[in-house]
């Protein structure tokens, strides 16, 4: 017998007392899925809980988005940035102007050469209020997932349309994604770990630096 | 004669080695630079936990949702598994299935072998540990590196894993300090010349250490927290990025799932990724999750594996008792909370799952023939703090006392032990008062004998002694009560 039949058999043999055969019927899940979480702010939900674990967050108007992302990566000492395909032209201009050198994705950089870049600058596809995350589905302006990866800075840049209040309601935005096969990453701060002591250290492998723009009109 | 050819890693600790519960425990009990750590560990982030779980109005409406999403899967998993397998399939990923351990790393070394591979990066997971991959990949020659930072302390400290999410809680930073000082520099790029014993500088080293691994690395290994089964889209939660990095960079990219890791739908996820990271590191949310719902192309590994292992929890499965213990998401709750793992720490259970629900699933897992997994039913007090805390409501004690019951059947089916005698004989005391009476003169006669402990710690009691090795007792009293209040209060002596 192949190792697959073999492991569903036994399943079988071990489920053999399970004489109702709906799921739903045999165990009900009492449980409201996709609700959103009653905030009276969300948008200052969310900058709390992001600036909670260390990332920066910058409030501003849409027109002040690319003179924003510049300070940004000035802040974190960045002369080299990775843009992703799609993003606004006048943030390009913007960065380009500051003298920052930029790369692009097309064709592919060597995740050797993505090593030697300091920052990635990203938009964003969901933020969730009460856990504080951001969510990726590497669609257009987020690039694939090594670019948000390898460098060492994140700068994102999210609409406050974007914004949600919770995990269960997050999910609910992202499942379209998902359902269409695309990858997905969720952050929330930088890469951490407490692996010694339980002390939390900021930044391991992942950027250790992850800046958020938070535009609002 | 040829020589032993040299290894490649590291050579790890053994389980092996690990004598019974009832006897490991007093060694690590000992061990007081270990249980300083643990208890410094485990206080605080069972404090984190508390506060993060009470920020969530409807925490025990989740906990109640999660343990019925998992007991559905359970009870119908043949379903899900044949779902999942086929949404996978569609989405580009090689699904295969796995018996046994040997079964699952033969998989893994034959794809490394297809690919031409002889080293790997690989994510923390608990299910490789279970089946001792890394061992069994080095002995075809390929080198398994640990990517996560306490897997890669207890990589380098030729060590063994004793917490599900902290696999290094038992050590403290100056000997974090003395392994990555010795090791890093004979398997890739050494610690800084005078490295300190500074967790950022430690972690920082690491860093530098592991980059150079992922950058050349062809191949990774993952466990997984969850798989979609409506979706075939697998789910990996972790903090580090190290977890991104293996999943991200190689080309080839295998996940060894145990088969009750599925949930039914892809809003399932909702109710766990709210649930796990308040109780494992006591956080709102981990600082990275991934899903990946098969191959994309132009991003991320082009050849995706997935093996869907068995190893023992279709026994699980087919106790409807105990089969609530395949629910657990390893949050490691359970283990922060006990008493009992708090003073031994993870090593004297014996496998890679300690604690509470090490006890509970060990045997469940492996079976009883072993006289290691008949003890850890026993390696708890009962005391229930578990119940309370797991996030999908495992009901331990219930569990536990299930257990018991069966290792007793299982003993009683070989041979009668010592430990029934004297519970027959507890039977035959506590039915009737008269019997307890004769008795109690025999303990005050046995507490004058041992008082003054010269005899050693109940050592000598000929019948009973294997049976009290495993705990502490008080000398007997030389007086019972009806004495000792005759005598200080109804006579008036004082
Ligand atoms: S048994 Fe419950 S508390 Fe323990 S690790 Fe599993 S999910 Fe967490």
């Amino acid at each position: 017998m192949s190792a697959r039949d073999e492991v569903l058999a036994r399943v079988r043999r071990a489920t053999a007392d399970v004489t109702e055969k709906d799921p739903d019927r045999d165990v009900p899940v009492d449980w409201a899925y996709g609700q959103p979480l009653a905030t009276p702010d969300v948008l200052e939900d969310f900058v709390e809980k992001v600036e909670d674990y260390k990332a920066a967050v910058r409030r501003v108007k849409a027109d002040a988005v690319p003179a924003t992302i510049v300070e940004a990566m000035q802040a974190l000492d960045t002369t080299s940035v990775v843009l992703p395909a799609g993003l606004p032209t006048e943030w390009i201009a913007a960065v380009e102007a500051a003298g920052i050198v930029t790369h692009g994705d097309e064709p592919q950089l060597t995740h050797a050469q993505l090593n030697t870049i300091d920052a990635v600058l990203t938009t964003t596809a969901v933020g969730m209020a009460d856990s504080g995350t951001i969510a990726l589905d590497h669609g257009v302006g987020q690039g694939r997932r090594a670019l948000s990866l390898l460098p060492d800075r994140h700068i994102c840049v999210i609409r406050a349309d974007q914004v949600v209040s919770d995990v269960p309601e997050g999910i609910a935005r992202l499942a379209p994604a998902i359902r269409a096969g695309s990858p997905v990453t969720w952050l929330s701060g930088g890469s951490a770990t407490s692996d010694i002591e339980l002390s939390r250290v900021e930044g391991v492998h992942g950027p250790r630096h992850l800046s958020v723009i938070l535009v609002e009109d | 004669m040829t020589a032993t050819p040299t290894r490649r890693t590291p050579e790890p600790g053994s389980w092996l080695g690990i004598p019974a519960f009832p006897k490991a425990a007093p060694g690590e009990l000992a061990n007081e630079t270990q249980r300083r750590n643990l208890r410094h560990a485990t206080t605080t982030i069972r404090a984190k936990r508390v506060v993060r779980a009470s920020e969530v109005p409807n925490w025990e409406e989740l906990r109640t949702a999660g343990a019925q999403i998992k007991d559905r899967v359970g009870r119908h998993l043949d379903e899900y598994l044949v779902q999942a397998e086929e949404a996978m399939t569609k989405a580009g990923i090689t699904v295969h299935w796995a018996r046994d351990a040997a079964d699952a790393n033969q998989i893994v070394a034959e794809i490394a072998k297809a690919k031409g591979v002889d080293e790997v990066v690989k994510i923390k997971s608990m299910v490789t540990q279970e089946i001792d991959l890394n061992e069994a990949l080095e002995a075809e020659g390929i080198a398994a590196w640990e990517t996560d930072l306490a897997e890669l302390i207890v990589q380098l400290g030729h060590d063994l894993p004793s917490h599900i999410l902290v696999p290094a809680i038992h050590r403290n930073r100056d000997e974090v300090q003395d392994i990555f000082t010795r090791e890093m520099g004979l398997y890739g790029t050494p610690a800084p010349e005078g490295i300190s014993n500074n967790p950022e500088e430690l972690a920082a080293a690491a860093r530098v250490h592991l980059r150079e691994k992922f950058l050349r690395a062809k191949m990774a290994v993952s466990g997984g927290n969850f798989i979609v089964a409506e979706t075939g889209t697998l789910v990996i939660v972790e903090s580090e990025g190290n977890g991104r990095m293996c999943l991200t960079l190689p080309e080839t990219l295998v996940s060894v799932v145990g088969i009750e890791k599925l949930v039914p739908t892809l809003e399932d996820l909702e109710v766990f990724l709210k649930l796990l990271p308040r109780s494992s590191t006591g956080e709102r949310m981990n600082p990275y999750t991934s899903m990946w719902t098969g191959v994309t192309e132009g991003d991320g590994p082009q050849d995706l594996h997935v093996i869907l292992l068995d190893n023992g929890r279709s026994n699980v499965l087919s106790d409807p008792e105990g089969r609530a213990a395949l629910r657990c998401i390893r949050c490691s709750a359970c283990l922060n909370i006990c008493p009992v793992y708090e003073r031994v720490g993870g090593h004297a259970y014996g496998n890679p799952y300690p604690g509470p629900i090490g006890a509970i699933l060990g045997p469940q897992l492996r079976g009883m023939e072993d006289e290691r997994d008949r003890a850890l039913p026993f390696a708890s007090s009962l005391c229930g703090a578990c119940n309370e805390v797991c996030p999908v409501r495992i009901p331990f004690t219930d569990i536990l006392v299930h257990l018991r019951h069966k290792v007793v059947e299982y003993k009683t089916a070989k041979h009668p032990t010592v430990e029934q005698g004297i519970m027959k004989g507890a039977g035959w005391v506590m039915a009737d008062g008269s019997h307890l009476a004769t008795v109690q003169a025999g303990e005050r006669i046995g507490g004058r004998v041992f008082r003054g402990k010269w005899l050693g710690p109940m050592g000598p009691i000929p019948i009973a002694k294997e049976w009290l090795k495993g705990r502490d007792l008080e000398p007997l009293p030389t007086q019972n009560f009806r004495q000792w209040w005759k005598k200080n209060r109804e006579g008036g002596q004082r």
